[in-house]
C-alpha cells in the first residue's frame, strides 16, 4: 500500500444551481442558506469548510440529513466539483488534476463505501470485490486471489459465488468494504456506510473497522448522523450544520464542551460514561486513591471503584501520576450536558 | 356561396405543376443515381439471399431442432419449447413451411440490423442529452406514422423487391430499440454509477461494465418490441414485393380466398407468439439478478 495520506480541505464552497459562481461572493459575505434558496433559487451545499485530516486516522464527519456530509466527502475524490476552494491530498491539489490524472488518483488513492452499498447486482460477490482491480487492468487470476483474501478478512469466505441480492444488508456491506480494501487505496471514504444496518450488526461492523484500522492505518473519512458511532470511531470529529462546520475536535472536547445548542441536542442522548475518559475529567489535586490507567472510560472506572469499595482514583500514565478523580466527579460528569 | 360548400383549394394547375416538378426531379434523381444506390445496397441483397437460402434450404427437422434449442437455452422452460415447436409444426402442416421460413428469415435479419443500428444510437441518445431530445422528437414522429408510409421513400429510390422491403422494415422497427436502450441506461441506479466513477472507471468501462449490463433487461424489452414490429412490417412490405406469408395474405385479400387468408394469418400469429414468448422469457431471465435498488 502507498503510505498513508493526509487530506487538507481549504475554504471549500459548494453552491448547487444554474449559476453558482455568481453567488459565491454573496455567500462569502454571509448570505444565509435560506436567503440563497428563496431569493436566488440556489442551494447552499457547503460554506467555507476548512478541515485537516491527519494521515492514518479516522476522521468522522457528522450532521443531520441535508447538512452537506455527502457533498463534502464527494469533494475528496471529486465526484462533485467545488464552486471554490482547495482539496489537497498529501499536498497535491485534487482539483487541478486532468481527467486521466483524476482517474488514476481514484484507482490508486481512494476507495469508497456507500450507504446503499453500490454493488453491481449482475456480478457475483467475488466479481464485485475485484471490480476496482479489474478497472485498473489487473489480471483476473491475481485479482481473484486478492479478492478472496479480503473476502475472508471481512468474514465472507464461501460466499464468493453468490449474488449481492442473496445476502443480508450487513453481508452486502461487508462486500462493499472488501471491494474498497481490495483496491489497496490509502484513503477510505465511507458515506453513511453503516446507516442502513440494524444496530447490532452495525456495532459488529464498527468493531471490524476498528480492528482492520489498527492493522492497516488508512486515512478514513467516515460519515454518520449518529453521535454514538462518531464517538466510537472518530479520532477526530467534525460536526456540520447547513453546510457549515459548527464544531471540530475529538470525542472528549465535543462531549465536554459542545459548541452550541445544536450539538448539545446530539450530546444529550449519548451514554457519556462509555466515551468520556478519566483524564478528561480528572483534576490535578493531591490525595490518594486506586490507580487507574489513562484512557479508561468513566463507566469502567466507576465500576472498578465501586467493586473495590474506593471513592477516588489516581489516573496513571504507566508509572506517572496524571491526576485524581473522585466518584462524585464521575457522577457529575455523567449527568452533565 | 360555393366556397362554403367545397373547401377552397389552390389553383389545380398550380398543384399539378408542383407535383410534376417534384416527381419529375425525383425521377431524374433516381435515373442518375439509381444504379449507384442499387450497387451500394448490393451487399445487403447478398446477405438477405444467403439467409433466405439457409432458412429454406436446411432440412426441416434441423430447423425445428434449432428452434427448440434456442428456446431452451434462452428460456429454460420446457413449456415454451413445447409451444414453440408445436406452433411451427402446425404451420408446416398447413403447407406454409417455405413461406414461413422466408418471413422468419427476413424478420431475423432485419432485427439483427435494427439492433446493430439502434443500440449505438440509443447510447448516443443517452450520452448527449441535447441531441437526445432532437432524436426523441424524430422517434415520436416515426412512431405516429402509419407503416405504409415507410414504403414510399424506399420504393422511390430502389423500386420494389427484397432490399427496399428490408430497409423499410429495419427503419420501421428501429424506434423501440433506440428508446429502450436510452431508457435502460437512464434507469441504472445512481449509487452504482457513482461507485463506478469512484473506482476510476473510464467512460467506456462505465458503459460496458455497468450501464449496458444493467440496462440489458430493458434493452431486451426493446428488442422484443422491435421483433414484433419487424414481423408486422414484413407482412405489410409484401405490398412492394417481399415474399413470404404476407404475400399470400395480400393475394387472399385481392382474390377473396378466405381459407388461404385464415391459414396465413394463423401462421403469422404463430410466428409472432414464438418470437414473443422466447424473447420475453429471456428478458425475464436476465432480470433475475439485475433489478435496480437494493432494499
Ligand atoms: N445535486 C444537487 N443539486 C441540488 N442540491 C443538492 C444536490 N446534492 C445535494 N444538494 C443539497 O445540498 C444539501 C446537502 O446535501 P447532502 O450533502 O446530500 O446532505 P447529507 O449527506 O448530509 O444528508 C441538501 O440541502 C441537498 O438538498
Ligand atoms: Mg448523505
Amino acid at each position: 500500500m502507498t503510505e498513508a495520506q493526509s487530506i487538507e480541505i481549504r475554504n471549500l464552497y459548494k453552491i448547487f444551481g444554474g449559476n453558482p459562481a455568481a453567488h459565491v461572493g454573496a455567500v462569502r459575505a454571509g448570505m444565509s442558506k435560506a436567503d440563497l434558496g428563496s431569493k436566488h433559487g440556489h442551494i447552499l451545499g457547503l460554506r467555507d469548510i476548512n478541515i485537516s485530516m491527519p494521515a492514518g486516522k479516522i476522521q468522522v464527519v457528522m450532521g443531520l440529513s441535508g447538512s452537506g456530509k455527502s457533498t463534502l466527502i464527494r469533494h475528496i475524490n471529486r465526484l462533485i466539483e467545488p464552486t471554490s476552494g482547495q482539496v489537497l491530498v498529501n499536498g497535491q491539489d485534487v482539483l487541478r488534476m486532468s481527467e486521466s490524472e483524476l482517474r488514476d488518483f481514484r484507482r490508486t488513492h481512494t476507495a469508497m463505501v456507500f450507504q446503499k452499498f453500490g454493488l453491481l447486482p449482475h456480478r457475483t460477490v467475488i466479481d464485485n470485490v475485484t471490480f476496482g482491480l479489474e478497472v485498473c487492468g489487473i489480471g483476473p487470476d491475481t485479482a481473484r486471489k486478492t479478492g478472496l483474501r479480503w473476502l475472508d478478512r471481512v468474514g465472507l469466505s464461501g460466499f464468493e459465488a453468490r449474488y449481492p441480492k442473496e445476502l443480508s444488508g450487513g453481508m452486502q456491506q461487508r462486500v462493499g468494504l472488501a471491494r474498497a480494501l481490495a483496491s489497496d487505496a490509502p484513503i477510505l471514504l465511507m458515506d453513511e456506510a453503516y446507516s442502513a444496518l440494524d444496530p447490532l450488526i452495525r456495532t459488529d461492523m464498527q468493531t471490524m473497522l476498528l480492528d482492520l484500522q489498527a492493522e492497516l492505518k488508512k486515512t478514513i473519512v467516515f460519515i454518520t448522523h449518529d453521535l454514538d458511532e462518531a464517538l466510537r470511531l472518530g479520532d477526530g470529529i467534525v460536526i456540520l450544520r447547513d453546510g457549515e462546520v459548527v464544531q471540530a475536535g475529538d470525542s472528549q472536547s465535543i462531549l465536554l464542551r459542545p459548541a452550541d445548542d445544536y450539538i448539545c441536542r446530539f450530546v444529550r442522548d449519548v451514554n457519556r460514561g462509555r466515551f468520556l475518559r478519566v483524564e478528561s475529567v480528572m483534576e490535578e489535586t493531591p490525595g490518594d486513591g486506586m490507580p487507574i490507567a489513562s484512557g479508561t472510560v468513566l463507566e469502567a472506572a466507576a465500576a472498578a471503584l465501586t467493586r473495590e469499595g474506593q471513592d477516588a482514583a489516581l489516573v496513571m500514565d504507566g508509572a506517572r501520576r496524571l491526576g485524581r478523580l473522585t466518584l462524585r466527579q464521575i457522577t457529575s460528569a455523567l449527568s452533565a450536558g | 356561396m360555393d366556397w362554403l360548400i367545397s373547401f377552397p383549394q389552390l389553383d389545380p394547375d398550380l398543384l399539378l405543376s408542383v407535383k410534376r416538378a417534384i416527381d419529375g426531379s425525383l425521377k431524374a434523381l433516381t435515373r442518375t443515381w439509381g444504379q449507384g444506390i442499387e450497387d451500394f445496397f448490393h451487399p445487403l441483397q447478398v446477405i438477405l439471399i444467403l439467409f433466405e437460402r439457409a432458412m429454406t434450404g436446411v432440412p426441416w427437422p434441423l430447423v425445428i431442432l434449432a428452434l427448440g434449442a434456442v428456446a431452451w437455452v434462452s428460456t429454460r422452460s420446457w413449456r415454451i419449447v413445447a409451444v414453440a415447436v408445436a406452433l411451427l409444426c402446425a404451420v408446416g402442416l398447413l403447407g406454409l413451411w417455405e413461406d414461413a421460413m422466408l418471413t422468419i428469415s427476413l424478420v431475423l435479419t432485419s432485427t439483427i440490423f435494427a439492433i446493430l443500428i439502434g443500440l449505438p444510437l440509443g447510447i448516443v441518445m443517452n450520452r448527449y442529452p441535447r441531441l437526445g431530445r432532437v432524436m426523441s422528437t424524430v422517434l415520436d414522429v416515426m412512431q405516429t406514422m402509419p407503416p405504409f408510409v415507410y414504403l414510399i421513400p424506399v420504393v422511390m429510390l430502389l423500386g420494389i423487391g427484397r432490399v427496399p422491403g428490408f430497409i423499410a422494415v429495419v427503419i420501421y422497427a428501429l424506434p423501440p430499440i433506440i428508446r429502450l436502450t436510452d431508457l435502460g441506461i437512464r434507469l441504472v441506479d445512481k449509487e452504482v454509477l457513482e461507485a463506478a466513477e469512484a473506482y476510476g472507471c473510464s467512460p467506456n468501462q462505465k458503459l460496458w461494465k455497468v450501464q449496458l449490463p444493467l440496462a440489458l433487461p430493458t434493452i431486451m424489452a426493446g428488442i422484443n418490441q422491435t421483433i414484433m414490429m419487424a414481423l408486422g412490417m414484413v407482412v405489410i412490405a409484401s405490398m412492394i414485393g417481399v415474399q413470404g406469408l404476407g404475400l399470400n395474405v395480400l393475394q387472399a385479400i385481392a382474390n377473396q380466398y378466405f381459407t388461404q387468408g385464415i391459414f396465413n394469418g394463423f401462421a403469422i400469429v404463430a410466428i409472432a407468439i414464438i418470437f414473443d414468448r422466447i424473447s420475453q422469457a429471456y428478458g425475464r431471465r436476465l432480470q433475475k439478478h439485475r433489478e435496480a435498488g437494493h432494499d
